[in-house]
């Protein structure tokens, strides 16, 4: 089965569409939705709406930060973050809002764990930056492959039999294979608000049958997905910053 | 989980065990067959269990994810692989013939062998770094050469694929290799750079040609780690005979800084099959080994080594390209060859570690006997290669990055097509012949080249002068067959 995984779409209406019209080309059978569908980005009403559909034909989708910050002013959040949730909060009707609020921290699929960030405690939206979170993420659970986003810098991430860490920069396109007897972090890049440099859509294609990862870049309308931001009256960094991919 | 049982007439998973061929210190080797199998198969089996080596698991792991995407000539073809967590295995294509191990007793092997073995190892270096991987284990018994001449590298179970996850890399402290072949800075710790292939060549080359292994074959980290700042014995002054050139080329592999080696495998091939167009620098003529202060200022000045800064394999091997210039030294072609230099010099402007082949065809007829004296008595090959020096004179390249070629054929595009595939050139500029008239009598040159290379291909045309004014033959003047 392949199945095609979305993290941190950020309200960017643009580059979901562009990654979900790639992904159904490369013959997607399934779709996981790793949080963060709102924030930052100019279309959360949008984003949502989408989210709730494919939940509705069988998607997977766990809560991510800013999800959960629309329901909970608690959230602590850098400024401009602040700013897109709080206007986010304005736009989103009531059955999206209890949508997001509803949504799970952690799902699990078979060998397979999705979580928005690290997985020993997934409330606290901790960041996986190297081996030690990702090795503490790994441990927390039992299962054989875990996804999450939340930094919006893809990695994969391997721990031997012996509790050994590799970490591991993908190359767009090229099939990493999941290899049994080790289990696996795999941590997204943005759909909607890439910071590798690259400022192209990032999601990922898992091939279960072949136990293999390739990370994919879909090309958008930034120009337009830019625009839309500074027409909302947002922090106009949101709006520069994707087309730095930063 | 079941052990599965290994041993003759057993069958895993359709594949019977026949023979056990090799007992390693990492993994079994069985020949196997199936039926319906087109080739012969072998089954490499890691030994794994109880006080088995960690470092054994690890780099079956990475063979077993390397090796399905590996292509061509100069790797043995992966079959199937077994699932780890329940019969751990890779098939493969079994090799004809023996690796070059049990040649040892030979050594020394005549210069004009070992510069062969060495041309055939760095083609499919060159084959396997194209294709994302360092090979990292380098060394007599890792290689075999097919019935038709290339070699085949094998065991990838210490290689680094940059394209894939380095399980080697954070899993042990300790450099992996084999200790003789070992580059420094794989003793550093740095697994992703392809010069060290170069270097493991390097001492292969040294060993073939000397009898004798250029760092010793100490096994310790201390021993192995004396190569940070010792060079070897110039091979001259163990061999008087020594030619300069091999000496420059193995040299030349086992600098300790990587950048002060070849840039590609391609490039030392080049060298290796033009032995008279090698530059011969102090490197050739050395008698002795670094004096005591120079030792010893690399020795405490370890910190002055620069740090790495990772580079894709592909970024780094499309920096050093060969590049071929197919020049007419016929009168007339002026105006072509100044274009033809031109494009030439932007390329090896940008690209410092590119080299220049330039190429010129001597025409062969197909039925008469040709004679290498013309009617004045000139040397024609000579005469050629004066020529293209000239020509290329202008671009004031340093010497080892120009050579020049007078290719001897009845076809001119054929005979560059071979050169070009023969040397792995990455890049064939190639003037478009201007003169209609030959271009009927001849065919195009340049359009057959631009459509059968399989490099690329950059059709130059000097820069066109305004047209004159030509007598349209249509409508006018001249006879016309209406009236």
């Amino acid at each position: 089965m392949l199945i095609a995984l979305f993290a941190d779409i950020h309200a960017n209406r643009q580059a979901f569409s562009a990654c979900l019209a790639q992904a159904r080309d490369q013959g997607a059978e399934r779709i996981v939705l790793l949080g963060d569908y709102v924030g930052y980005g100019a279309d959360p009403e949008w984003a949502v709406t989408t989210v709730m559909e494919l939940v509705d034909k069988g998607a997977v989708a766990v809560l991510g930060n800013h999800d959960s910050a629309v329901a909970n002013p608690r959230e602590q959040m850098n400024l401009e973050a602040q700013i897109a949730i709080e206007w986010t909060r304005g736009v989103l009707g009531a059955s999206q809002r209890k949508f997001l609020a509803g949504l799970p921290l952690i799902a699990n699929d078979g060998e397979r764990l999705y979580v928005h960030s690290e997985a020993s405690s997934p409330a606290s939206w901790s960041y996986v930056t190297g081996t030690l979170e990702a090795a503490r993420s790994i441990t927390a659970t039992s299962a054989q492959i875990g996804f999450c986003g939340h930094i919006h810098q893809p990695a994969v991430y391997s721990m031997s039999a012996t509790a050994k860490m590799t970490a591991f920069t993908p190359t767009t396109g090229s099939a990493v294979p999941l290899l049994q007897g080790r289990r696996w972090l795999v941590v997204l890049g943005s759909v909607g608000q890439p910071r590798d440099g690259n400022p192209a859509a990032s999601y990922a294609m898992l091939d279960t049958d072949k136990r293999e990862l390739t990370y994919c870049r879909a090309a958008y309308d930034i120009e337009q997905a830019a625009a839309a931001i500074r027409n909302k009256g947002l922090p106009v960094w949101l709006a520069n910053r994707l087309f730095q991919g930063r | 989980m079941v052990k599965p049982l290994y041993e003759p007439g057993a069958v895993v998973d359709g594949y019977r065990l026949d023979e056990r061929a090799h007992i390693g210190g990492m993994a079994t080797l069985w020949r196997v067959s199936r039926p319906g199998a087109t080739m012969p198969l072998l089954m490499k089996v890691p030994l794994i269990g109880e006080g088995a080596d960690p470092a054994a698991i690890v780099s079956f792991e990475m063979e077993q994810m390397i090796l399905p995407r590996l292509t061509g000539v100069h790797v043995p073809k992966f079959v199937a692989a077994g699932d780890f967590a329940a019969q751990p295995y890779i098939v493969m294509e079994a090799i004809a013939g023996k690796t070059l191990l049990p040649r040892l007793p030979e050594l020394p092997l005549p210069y004009v062998e070992v510069a062969k073995i060495g041309v055939k190892i760095a083609m499919a270096l060159d084959d396997l770094h194209r294709q994302h991987v360092v090979h990292l284990d380098i060394k007599p018994s890792n290689i075999m050469f097919r019935p038709t001449g290339e070699a085949v590298l094998l065991d990838y179970g210490l290689s680094h694929h940059f394209r894939l996850p380095d399980l080697m890399q954070e899993e042990f402290r300790l450099p992996f290799g084999t200790a003789p072949y070992m580059s420094p800075e794989q003793l550093r710790g740095i697994r992703n750079d392809p010069r060290s292939d170069l270097f493991a060549l390097g001492v292969l080359l040294y060993f073939f040609s000397t009898g004798v292994r250029p760092f010793g074959e100490s096994e310790t980290l201390r021993g192995m780690r004396r190569r940070l700042w010792r060079d070897p014995v110039p091979p001259r002054g163990l061999r008087p005979d020594y030619p300069p050139w091999l000496q420059e080329i193995v040299l030349r592999c086992l600098e300790i800084e990587p950048a002060w080696r070849y840039p590609t495998a391609a490039q030392l091939a080049f060298d290796l099959s033009y032995p008279t167009q090698v530059k011969l620098t102090k490197r050739s003529e050395r008698l002795k080994r670094d004096p005591l202060t120079t030792v010893l200022r690399r020795r405490f000045n370890q910190g002055a080594t620069r740090p790495y800064a990772k580079q894709a394999l592909a970024a780094q091997l499309s920096s050093a390209p060969i590049v071929a210039v197919a020049i007419d030294l016929a009168e007339g072609s002026a105006a072509l060859n100044d274009a033809l230099r031109v494009t030439a010099g932007r390329i090896l402007a940008t690209l410092p570690a590119a080299r220049l082949a330039c190429l010129n065809v001597l025409k062969q007829g197909r039925l008469t006997i040709d004679f290498t004296l013309d009617a004045q008595g000139h040397n024609r090959q000579i005469d050629r290669l004066v020529g293209l020096r000239n020509w290329a004179e202008p671009l004031k390249l340093q010497e080892p990055r120009l050579t020049v070629h007078v290719l001897e054929a009845v076809d001119p595009a054929a005979a560059i097509l071979e050169f070009a595939q023969n040397n792995r050139i990455d890049h064939i500029l190639i003037g478009a012949r201007q003169s209609s008239l030959m271009r009927t009598l001849l065919g195009s040159v340049s359009a057959k080249v631009a459509a059968e290379a399989l490099c690329t291909v950059t059709v130059v045309r000097p820069y066109p002068t305004v047209a004159e004014e030509k007598p349209s033959s249509a409508d006018d003047s001249g006879p016309s067959s209406t009236d």
